[in-house]
């Protein structure tokens, strides 16, 4: 392993249960992916290819059958405190203010889930912060049914921030959220890692969101679950939401969708 | 406004309107009271017995209050050991059926050969009719936690505990306030069931020997009185379930 990649995959494969070890049936199989400290990485894919299953190997939430995972240098042996999640779902908790929702995490993550009596003033401070800094500002004290899709979709990825993680996992963040909105987190997102650059693992359907987000997408294929292509989003930075419309960026988006469609067609691996 | 104040009296002009025909029924076709009493026969009996039933009624109500009681711990309990555990629901949960499908008034009798005429069995029927609901609620409000939301807490280092207590419980609050409308509701049924057999107090003891003394108007009050102490209770939970619980019924009270 090297000291310069943050995540590190080494031929990892996972069985979800020893019975389907047994008969060779694999959701993710030879996986290996280096991601560099800071890098902002999409990864794209047909439904059910294992793109989820990635994301809980990489957390730590599952272990994989065969093969090594290091992120930050360490062997992956169990839920990586390091990480932040949020889902196509923000499931903030009701009867929490945005606020509160958004402190969960360090209620529960060490070191500061012991100090949070003491410096709970100090930590809402924090949280308010990160919740002006995306557009949240002055609904603190609101109840997520009191916020829009986009607005809840925000704070949830707020939750997944307040403890500073190192690596940020979102699994089709705004899958349920209108265009409009969609695009605006994107450039709250972008803007988020740009100022804390922290490792970006995206999950998503839409091919789009990943070239104009990522620095590197790959693709996956569907049964069995293997990484396929892997490009190099050389768009410079930073990217504004005029660079969807240039005709170097629809070149990505099409290449890459020629990728999928390949994989739909035949349901077999395309070498790139 | 209006329309608000228009739903709030429903109720008591239905009410109104039930007694209304009740006693014109009664006086037009001057039916029996001894077969069907009217409203105005009943409130009459109700008055002039109100010392009577006033101390049935207090005992039936304290006996209830009791059986709710044991009913919410134990409730509570294994709502929350069969909630959190997939083992102990897989284990519990059947039994937990077929026993809420015994009728509850079939365990009298034996309740009072274990502990004799009185108080005992009184409370304890209520407590075995009302534990149920519950029990389930609690469970169930327990056992749906979204996998996201629990993926969340976990790569955090959440242990079990922690879900329980910062997801778990508070999401089975509506549940739980839910629950125990309904339960206290049984409760009553329970406790005045029992008393009907094997108790010499107590509403069901007053309905029992007001039948045998052909004092219909009693033993309608009876039943009045035990129907006004549940819904009184009912209320009183609703009360503190909406007051508790508000995130729960968001749609009603339009923000």
């Amino acid at each position: 392993m090297s000291t310069t990649n943050f995540v590190d995959f080494q031929n990892v494969w996972l069985a979800y249960n020893d019975e389907l070890l047994a008969q060779n049936h694999y959701a993710v199989e030879d996986i290996n992916l280096q991601v560099k400290q800071g890098e902002f990485i999409a990864i794209v894919g047909p439904s059910g290819c294992g793109k989820s299953t990635f994301m809980k190997l990489t957390t730590g939430l599952k272990r994989p059958s065969k093969g090594q995972i290091f992120v930050d240098g360490q062997p992956v042996t169990g839920p990586l405190k390091i990480s932040g999640m949020a889902f196509q779902a923000p499931s903030l908790l009701p009867w929490r203010t945005t606020l509160d929702n958004v402190l969960l995490p360090l209620e529960i993550v060490e070191p500061f889930r012991t100090q949070f009596k003491k410096r709970k003033a100090e930590f809402a401070e924090r949280a308010s912060k990160l919740l002006r800094t995306v557009g949240l500002g002055g609904y603190e004290d609101k109840f997520p049914w009191q916020l829009s899709g986009g607005m809840q979709q925000r704070a949830s990825i707020c939750r997944a921030l307040i403890h500073e993680p190192k690596m940020l996992l979102l699994d089709e963040p705004f899958g349920a959220l209108d265009a409009f909105t969609r695009e605006e987190l994107w450039c709250i997102l972008r803007d988020l890692w740009t100022e804390q650059k922290f490792n970006v693992i995206l999950v998503t359907h839409d091919l789009r969101e990943s070239v104009f987000l990522a620095d590197t997408v790959y693709v996956m294929s569907k049964s069995p679950g293997r990484f396929v292509v892997k490009k190099e989003i050389d768009l410079p930075r930073p990217r504004d939401l005029e660079v969807t419309y240039t005709p170097e960026f629809t070149h990505i988006v099409h290449e890459l969708r020629g990728h999928i469609g390949a994989m739909r067609k035949t349901g077999a691996v395309t070498n790139p | 406004m209006n329309k608000k104040t228009i739903e709030a009296s429903a109720p008591w002009i239905l009410l109104v309107l039930t007694l209304v025909i009740w006693q014109a029924i009664c006086s037009i076709f001057k039916v029996s009271e001894f077969i069907f009493p009217s409203p105005y026969r009943i409130a009459q009996q109700t008055v002039e017995f109100s010392g009577v039933i006033a101390a049935h009624a207090w005992r039936t109500y304290w006996v209830t209050m009791a059986g709710f009681g044991i009913a919410i711990v134990v409730g509570v309990l294994l709502g929350f050991v069969i909630g959190s555990s997939r083992l102990a629901y897989a284990a519990v949960y059947p039994l937990m059926t077929a026993f809420n499908a015994l009728p509850k008034a079939a365990f009298v009798p034996i309740l009072v050969v274990w502990f004799g005429i009185g108080i005992g069995p009184a409370i304890l029927t209520a407590f075995l009719i009302s534990f149920f609901p519950i029990m389930v609620n609690i469970a169930t409000g327990l056992a749906t936690l979204e996998p996201e939301l629990e993926d969340v807490l976990r790569v955090l280092g959440a242990k079990r505990w922690d879900v329980l207590v910062k997801v778990g419980l508070p999401r089975s609050m509506p549940y739980f306030f839910g629950s125990l409308k309904v339960a206290i509701t049984l409760a009553f049924v329970g406790t005045t069931v029992s008393e009907m057999t094997a108790a010499n107090e107590g509403i069901g003891y007053l309905l029992i020997s007001a039948g045998s003394a052909m004092q219909m108007g009693l033993a309608f009050s009876g039943l009045v009185v035990v129907g006004a102490m549940a819904m009184v209770m009912y209320e009183l939970f609703s009360y503190i379930e909406k007051h508790t619980t508000a995130w729960a019924h968001r749609s009603t009270n339009n923000e």
